[in-house]
């Protein structure tokens, strides 16, 4: 796969265990280059583990994770430090550095891999929270924000590369409405204006549909569906649908597995 | 409760054992690759500087107090003992050739895994927990040379320093209490002291126990924080681990040393 090719990323024969326990068995997934890709499936389908995989910081038992061209499981140490520089990660929970400022923490990717003087890091920094929202908030400490202001943080930290690969771990877990909106309206914005390649793994089924161009439905070690997002809210296959409408009961038990309830309650312990 | 069979007692032995051997093998790959792998960042003097601050300079206060305390303890002990045989003028040899041969290393070392060990595993640890370490990584800087070799060259340097002063105080601190306090005549203290301490039996062979103290204190206190589970009931595992084996290994290895430098073998 060249740098032209249209995918960006590429999972090919892709099998992951923990353990004794298969989390992905033989997986293949394209990524298009320059699009919104959406990865979504039930909490504890594996989908963070999907995205380490993307980010190479867990390797497969078996398969290959192509990244522009890149087999990952091939590349040395110093390699993959130097690939994933051509790569943004947005984190659940932000990761920002504690010990620094708002302000450092999106200037750390342009100390560490640039030698660009002080008023340009300047200028750029501020670009980019300008970008977010949050370059009012630059003299703050990372304990100083809110959730979705630390994720903001996290998004200006992690464009500021302008890097060629955005992926983003569960990016509306316990936002408000409005830090919602924000962050919806953001993901897509920054894909179109600079032209890269967004990943968002997530399982809010209405915010990622609604900026997503292709999607894919993981679940029991398996991709159970691809498609555009209202391809696969016709789809016929009962898991996707039961996925996509959000109904307790259907393929996906509720429940996990265990004895008969009466004969547990009686008994006792 | 239930049995468990003789089978089932050596699978579990071998498993422990296979898992001790899988986490010593980690740890040295984790050491060697901290030490020796290629660094992705140019600043690595500054992280080293901001490190030995926070390491050494931070520790400074509880090894001053520990090692005034000690010395004046030393100091009333021996003279009490020698006391007894009239040779209360050989307090300062005695308490020079404890401090610079065993306690100076040794106490400092347990000292230290406390205050420094402990703090490093709970810092790495809470970063592993936040994901900060797999954001570094995702930035293109290795952890390991940006986090974790910082911290080990810091300890490495920090504590035979100050051992050294621990040992220097504690003299101080049983002159204080032999000449000022107890009588002992001061030209006989510093005199026996002189006589009997030698640089190279002495003196050197603290430093080079020191120097190994903190290889071992300082690379299980790190590695403690970068293996733990990144949860809250994980790094507080992983901090008593790093005070419990750091404590073991140092008390170990210092009858192991003690035994080559002074055994006559």
């Amino acid at each position: 796969m060249s740098a032209e090719s249209p995918y960006a990323v590429e999972l090919k024969g892709v099998s992951f265990k923990r353990g004794e326990r298969d989390i992905f068995k033989n997986v293949d997934i394209h990524i298009p280059r320059g699009k919104v890709t959406g990865i979504m499936g039930p909490s504890g389908c594996g989908k963070t583990t999907l995205l380490r995989l993307i980010a190479a910081e867990l390797m497969p038992s078996q398969g290959e994770v192509r990244v522009n061209g890149l087999n990952l499981p091939s590349l040395s140490r110093g390699e993959l430090f130097d690939m994933r520089k051509q790569m943004g990660v947005l984190f659940q929970s932000g990761a920002l550095f504690t010990d620094l400022d708002v302000f450092e923490n999106v200037a750390f990717p342009l100390r560490v891999h640039t030698q660009l003087p002080e008023e340009m890091i300047r200028d750029i920094v501020l670009m980019k929270l300008q970008a977010v929202g949050l370059r009012g908030a630059v003299e703050l400490m990372p304990d100083e924000l809110s959730g979705g202001m630390k994720r903001r943080v996290a998004l200006a930290r992690a464009i500021v590369l302008d890097p060629q690969i955005l992926i983003y771990d569960e990016p509306f877990v316990g936002q408000d409405p409005i830090a919602m909106g924000v962050l919806v309206r953001l993901i897509r914005l920054l894909n179109d204006a600079l032209g890269i390649t967004s990943i968002v793994v997530s399982h809010d089924l209405a915010e990622t549909a609604s900026i997503a161009d292709y999607l894919y439905v993981v679940g029991d070690t398996q991709v159970l569906g691809q498609g555009t997002p209202a391809e696969l809210m016709d789809s016929d296959n009962p898991r996707i649908r039961q996925f996509m409408q959000g109904t307790p009961d259907g393929p996906v038990p509720f429940h996990f597995p265990a004895d008969n309830y009466r004969d547990d309650l009686l008994r006792g312990r | 409760m239930r049995k468990t069979s003789v089978l089932e007692r050596v699978r579990l032995f071998g498993r422990a054992g296979i898992d001790l051997l899988g986490t010593l093998g980690r740890s040295v790959i984790f050491l060697l690759r901290a030490l020796f792998g290629r660094s992705s960042t140019g600043n690595g003097f500054q992280l080293l500087v901001k490190q030995l601050y926070s390491v050494g300079v931070m520790s400074l206060a509880i090894i001053v107090v520990s090692g005034v305390f000690i010395g004046m303890v030393l100091s009333l002990q021996g003279f009490s003992i020698l006391a007894q045989y009239g040779s209360e003028q050989a307090v300062g040899q005695m308490v020079a050739l404890t401090l610079l041969r065993e306690l100076g290393p040794v106490v400092t070392a347990l000292l230290f895994a406390g205050r420094a060990g402990s703090a490093l595993t709970a810092e790495i640890g809470n970063m592993k927990s936040t994901e900060q370490l797999s954001s570094l990584a995702m930035i293109g800087v290795d952890p390991l040379k940006y986090i974790v070799a910082p911290r080990l060259w810091a300890g490495f340097i920090s504590m035979p320093l100050l051992a050294m002063i621990f040992s220097v105080v504690g003299i101080w601190g049983g002159s204080m209490v032999a000449i000022d306090w107890l009588g002992v005549y001061e030209g006989s203290f510093w005199a026996n002291m002189q006589n009997s301490v030698s640089f190279r039996e002495d003196v050197l062979n603290g430093v080079i126990k020191s120097i190994v103290f903190a290889f071992v204190v300082t690379w299980i206190a790190v590695f403690q924080g970068y293996d733990c589970e990144p949860t809250s009931e994980g790094i507080s595992r992983a901090t008593t681990k790093t005070v419990v084996y750091a404590s073991l290994a140092v008390l170990g290895l210092d009858f192991i040393l003690t035994a080559l430098m002074f055994g006559d073998f």
